[in-house]
């Protein structure tokens, strides 16, 4: 039955697992990732989910058996965050060449060292080159819906690649807000159970092939190649995906950028997971003072949505954009990314970087507002 | 007449196709043949970067007859866990799921992976050619190339370690069934693999696999110098594991001869026939001996007198 609990983030991102009726769940511990695994745990313990829990020694075995899960045909989750998500990168790659369409719950932590356990962006943004689909959510009730949509993304015959859905350490995970629940029967009826459009790993099933051996550049190309189209063809899978959850569930978490307030907007702000919902609550205050602020969440980093940001930015005088991370000798990440998509699209606009709330350090409308009135001020 | 087991083992289907792209006198392709015709049709290969990564041929064209998951260096027991998970949650549990990677993969990086998945005592195979070096990527020393030998890496014979004794680490971790096996003994093999088929649980079989261009042998000598081995007492076959709460352990029929010191031939006839022994030194020759001699003790131990 649908219902509504107060719920952490890392309980939502269980739940968006369990309702998506998830079989196989491969897992290794990490702070602020752990009770969305403790929980998962707990249910296949006590018979509330019937999946296989399999506790691996280490985050770079969580994604192999996370792969080798989906590879024979099974729906496969994992979690991780941070230091895990780097020793599992090299898995995180073989598996979107693998084309498994895992969907994985990212807890964004910062990197050490120093240690720091709260929340950061640059962890899962440094697999953004891998071929997987990057979902952010901003709050715990994106964080469970995004990892249902991204199943249906990520097992579409047109994409068969793996996703990945970040929620923010502490600032998400373990921080209790209202989630609706929903219905299993309505989760069913948006997201079948997987089947795969390919060869399984599974003698019953299929015949004897190989996957992964050595081929020539010539034929290297061909299987790269796919994964890129499998990205662009995911364009519209995911607004398709984002619509038809809005027709069955009523709730619109946007598709691939989610905007507020930019329709009239002469800066705009573009940001990631919390972040942009903090922007936007500063815009509305801004806006009381006159300061004419839009903002646009980026949902999805993988496809990066280059289209619709080149166009509304080309409607602006100017753009913020906030990173949580930090390309060391480069730039804020985000702000590399739409730059590089504004030059594309010949859009002039000028681009300020704002980096902010490196290693969990809290970002207050404040730092916003500093950031929008020296804009203005130019 | 009744049929033999090597009856049987010649007649057995072939999962491994001729034409493949092994280099001549390969030890790891005639183990992975018996072992598959050991294993049958229902079967997914789990590989890890190593020469069987190369010798199964450039795609289009594979010589496995069986379904084959190429996966990254130290992943293999994890994916594999994770495939007979998935096909058990799918009602599939009499498929046999089987790792199949070298002393690299399996005993050096991978590691790690493997005593994870022994110690949740995955219902998988893990089968390791042991060739004693990193052969594919050109011959360096890896954790389980004997002290003294010359690889790349080791390129005037340095002793390094000891050769590290996975199937003993894997007997220890108290999974059902741990073998080794040698390809100059195909049905001691074949054999071992058809009953490990029928355990459920974690199954590690370590094979003895030469490598004529790795050991700088002549390609010919394949199966004496496997031989040798096992006749001088360097390589001992034996099969055992923890089963209904007892650890067995038992010196499969070749080696059984060689527990007796006198019965063995001697050291230098295994070593003559290597490039890679050239040179051995005195030190080498005593740590070499001291890693027979520690091998047999802890098997004496175990197995009782």
């Amino acid at each position: 039955m649908e219902r509504y609990d107060v719920i952490t983030g890392n309980d939502a991102a269980a739940w968006g697992a369990r309702l998506s009726r998830v079989e196989v769940i491969a897992a290794y511990p990490i702070t602020p990732q752990t009770t969305i695994v403790e929980k998962l745990a707990e249910w296949v313990d006590k018979g509330e989910m019937d999946a296989r829990y399999i506790a691996v020694e280490s985050e770079h075995s969580a994604m192999s058996a996370t792969m080798g899960a989906s590879a024979a045909g099974a729906r496969a989750f994992t979690a991780t965050a941070s230091q895990g998500f780097l020793y599992m990168l090299e898995m995180i790659s073989w598996a979107a060449g693998a084309r498994t369409p895992i969907v994985m719950a990212v807890v964004n932590r910062a990197l050490g060292p120093p240690w720091n356990i709260w929340s950061e962006h640059t962890d899962a943004l440094m697999a953004r080159d891998t071929g997987w689909i990057q979902f952010w959510a901003s709050n715990n009730q994106e964080a469970l819906d995004s990892i249902i949509q991204a199943y249906r993304v990520a097992e579409d015959k047109r994409v068969i690649l793996p996703a990945m859905v970040m929620l923010e350490g502490f600032v998400l995970s373990h921080t209790a807000m209202p989630v609706k629940i929903h219905d299993q029967s309505k989760v069913d009826q948006y997201l079948p159970p997987y089947n795969p459009p390919h060869y399984v790993l599974n003698p019953k099933l299929s015949e004897p092939f190989a996957y992964g051996n050595i081929l020539f550049p010539w034929d290297y190309v061909k299987v790269r190649l796919a994964i890129q189209k499998a990205m662009e063809n995911s364009v519209d899978v995911i607004k398709q995906a984002a619509r038809e959850f809005q027709e069955i569930f009523g709730i619109w978490h946007g598709d691939l950028i989610k905007e507020a307030y930019t329709d009239d907007a002469e800066v705009l702000i573009f940001a990631l997971g919390t972040v942009a919902e903090q922007a936007e609550a500063t815009a509305e205050l801004l806006r009381k003072d006159g300061y004419k602020v839009g903002v646009v969440k980026v949902r999805v980093t993988r496809p990066f949505p280059k289209p619709e940001i080149a166009k509304l930015a080309s409607k602006v005088s100017h753009v913020i954009v906030i990173d949580r991370d930090i390309s060391f000798g480069w730039d804020g990440i985000l702000a590399g990314e739409i730059k590089a998509t504004l030059h594309d699209y010949k859009v002039d606009t000028p681009v300020t970087t704002k980096i902010m709330g490196i290693g969990g350090d809290d970002i207050l409308p404040e730092h916003i507002e500093k950031a929008v009135k020296e804009v203005y001020n130019k | 007449m009744t049929k033999t087991i090597l009856d049987e083992l010649i007649e057995a289907d072939e999962f491994l196709l001729p034409g493949n792209t092994a280099c001549p006198g390969c030890g790891s392709t005639l183990a992975l043949r018996y072992a598959l015709k050991a294993l049958g049709k229902d079967t997914v290969l789990v590989i890890p970067a190593s020469c069987s990564s190369v010798y199964q041929a450039i795609y289009p064209k594979v010589s496995f007859k069986v379904i084959t998951f190429n996966v990254a260096f130290a992943s293999a027991a994890a994916v594999a866990s994770g495939v007979k998970q998935a096909l058990v949650k799918k009602g599939y549990e009499d498929v046999n799921v089987a790792v199949w990677g070298g002393d690299g993969g399996l005993i050096d990086i991978g590691a790690a992976t493997v005593s994870g998945a022994a110690e949740r005592n995955e219902d998988i195979f893990v089968f390791v050619y042991d060739n004693e070096a990193y052969m594919n990527t050109g011959i360096q020393r890896s954790g389980s190339t004997p002290p003294g030998a010359r690889t790349t890496t080791t390129p005037l014979g340095k002793i390094v370690g000891f050769k590290k004794p996975m199937s003993f680490l894997m007997l220890l971790h108290g999974v059902p069934y741990v073998a080794t096996a040698n390809v100059a003994y195909p049905t001691d093999l074949y054999e071992k693999v058809k009953r490990a088929k029928k355990i459920k649980g974690f199954k590690f079989i370590h094979i003895f696999a030469p490598c004529p261009p790795g050991w700088r042998f002549d390609d010919s000598k394949t199966i004496e110098v496997a031989r040798l081995a096992v006749e001088t007492g360097y390589w001992i076959l034996w099969e055992g594991g923890y089963r209904d709460g007892k650890l067995n352990l038992t010196l499969s029929p070749p080696s059984r001869p060689y527990k007796d010191p006198s019965k063995r031939k001697p050291l230098e006839e295994f070593l003559k026939y290597q490039g890679r022994f050239r040179g051995f030194d005195e030190e080498s020759l005593k740590r070499l001996r001291n890693w027979i001699d520690y091998q047999w003790s802890f098997i004496d131990n175990l197995a009782g007198k």
